[in-house]
């Protein structure tokens, strides 16, 4: 269908999984830049130092959507420690992969996660 | 699912009549317009015959016009081959190229190939809609200039340019005049002659005839360097076997062009008017480009908050061929060079989408497309985080 794309990353995309906002999330991070293109932030939930909801919002391109939805799926349930270890490239691996030109630009995903999981401990320490 | 195809300024389909006229020379009459057999013979006066049929599109003469393999090779052909015969005026203080900051990428790229051999180019800004100011041309012009190059029409925002008055200021100064009319052709009347047009470049895909063939028409007395040497094809300025089926399609799409370009024209129009009406009632969308001086079949829009990329695949999804500026689609991950030099951020050149129309194209298309690009970009929006209401 999409030569760029894997099929993985078209399914993340038409049907993307925990969109939308927290409205009183325990950590918000954003990260991006609208110039380049991409901006993703990522909404979490957090109990006894477990991810217990994760949301996301992104402005960008099909990887973009696609690596959002991905990292809330990996996130969900896990520790705090355990999720700060995913990495861009576990993302991509569980996407079947990215197109190379997209690895950096617009597989934020886990940048994002990284931010909101810092927002949180900075507010709750 | 029914397929909306509204990328004709990418490629066309080729006419029924123009299929059916290349076909023989696929399957029997295959000789090689350079042999004297008969087969040869054959041959040959299909290829001089569509290069009647091109000629006359735009009131040339027939030996005025050189086949080539489309509409980049015609480019780097007109500006190279001009620049190799005006090789002693480099080096001087004024330009030796005048173009515009929006040419397709088969003048620019060529252009700054020539700078990198010491020639010096002048790349004029545009306005907001896209138009080069022709006192801009006239100034940059000096006694080390030999050749300006705009293009008639631009293939992204449909920004139709001051062609004549152009010609004008090239012919008084004496300065060779190219333009890339690749998108231009099939619905705007040319008079090479009128215009003061010395080189035009046309390319066969963009008018329902096949890939890989084009034509460049260089006026009689114009001195050309060929980029290719063999065989002396083409007066000795471009050589290699010709494309004979290629050469036929082109021949004979120029024909059905001329035939039809007046209802064409008119037909489109209509549709695009409608088409942008009706888009435009989507809350923060732009037309970009001119609102009168435009490709009767080019609409291209920015949506804010969403991106383009996202906005073209899920209108495939839905069966729908566009195209987009944005960044995240093209190879090097820069938003449209158009886009920019009209003065669009690129944050908002991101979000854009041209959607071109063509012969086959219907009201119904219309009504349906603009449907689904009002879902597609709510649904966009409501995933943005800068999209907040």
């Amino acid at each position: 269908m999409c030569p760029m794309y894997s099929e993985k990353v078209m399914e993340h995309f038409r049907n993307p999984k925990n969109m939308g906002e927290i409205k009183d999330a325990d950590g918000v991070g954003t990260v991006g830049n609208p110039t380049c293109g991409d901006l993703m932030t990522i909404y979490i939930k957090v109990k006894d130092d477990v991810i217990t909801d994760i949301k996301f919002k992104t402005f960008g391109c099909a990887a973009a959507i696609a690596t959002s939805s991905m990292i809330t799926e990996i996130a969900k349930n896990k520790t705090l420690s355990e999720a700060q270890k995913i990495t861009r490239d576990n993302v991509a691996e569980k996407l079947d992969g990215l197109p190379p030109i997209k690895m950096h630009c617009s597989n934020l995903a886990s940048d994002a996660l990284k931010a909101a999981i810092n927002d949180y401990k900075k507010k709750h320490k | 699912m029914k397929k909306i195809y509204m990328d004709y300024a990418a490629s066309t389909p080729v006419d029924e009549k123009v299929f059916e006229e290349m076909l023989p020379f696929l399957k029997t009459s295959y000789g090689n317009p350079s042999s004297i057999h008969s087969l040869g013979v054959e041959a040959f006066d299909a290829v001089e015959e569509a290069r009647e049929r091109v000629a006359k599109l735009i009131h040339a003469k027939d030996d005025e016009i050189i086949f080539t393999s489309g509409g980049t090779e015609s480019d780097n052909f007109a500006i190279k081959g001009v620049a190799y015969k005006n090789k002693d005026k480099r080096g001087g203080k004024g330009y030796n190229i005048i173009t515009s900051s929006i040419e397709h990428p088969a003048v620019l790229e060529t252009c700054k190939h020539l700078e990198s051999q010491g020639f010096k180019v002048r790349y004029l800004p545009v306005d907001k809609y896209g138009i080069v100011n022709p006192d801009d041309v006239k100034t940059a012009i000096s006694k080390d200039t030999f050749l300006v190059t705009i293009m008639f029409a631009n293939n992204e925002i449909g920004t139709i340019e001051p062609i004549e008055e152009i010609g004008k200021i090239t012919k008084k100064n004496d300065v060779l005049f190219h333009t890339d009319a690749v998108q231009a052709i099939s619905t705007i009347p040319i008079d090479v002659k009128g215009l003061n047009i010395d080189l035009l470049s046309i390319s066969s895909h963009k008018i329902y005839g096949p890939k890989g063939c084009g034509a460049l028409y260089a006026r009689k007395g114009v001195k050309l360097q060929p980029l290719m040497h063999g065989g002396g094809h083409e007066g000795k300025l471009r050589s290699g076997t010709y494309n004979t089926p290629g050469i036929v399609g082109l021949g004979k799409a120029c024909e059905i062009v001329k035939e039809r370009i007046s209802t064409d024209a008119k037909n489109l129009k209509s549709l695009r008017d409608s088409l942008i009406k009706n888009v435009l009632k989507i809350e923060e969308s732009y037309l970009n480009g001119h609102p009168e001086k435009r490709l009767a079949n080019n609409a291209h829009f920015r949506f804010s908050a969403i991106e383009g990329e996202s906005l073209n695949l899920m209108l495939d999804d839905e069966g729908i061929a566009g195209a987009t500026g944005s960044a995240c689609s093209s190879k090097k991950l820069q938003a449209s060079h158009v886009l920019i030099a009209i003065g669009l951020k690129p944050e908002e050149a991101h979000g854009s989408l041209r959607l071109s129309l063509g012969r086959q194209s219907t009201k119904e298309e219309i009504s349906i497309v603009y449907e689904k690009i009002s879902k597609i970009v709510e649904k966009l929006r409501y995933m943005s985080p800068l999209w907040n209401r």
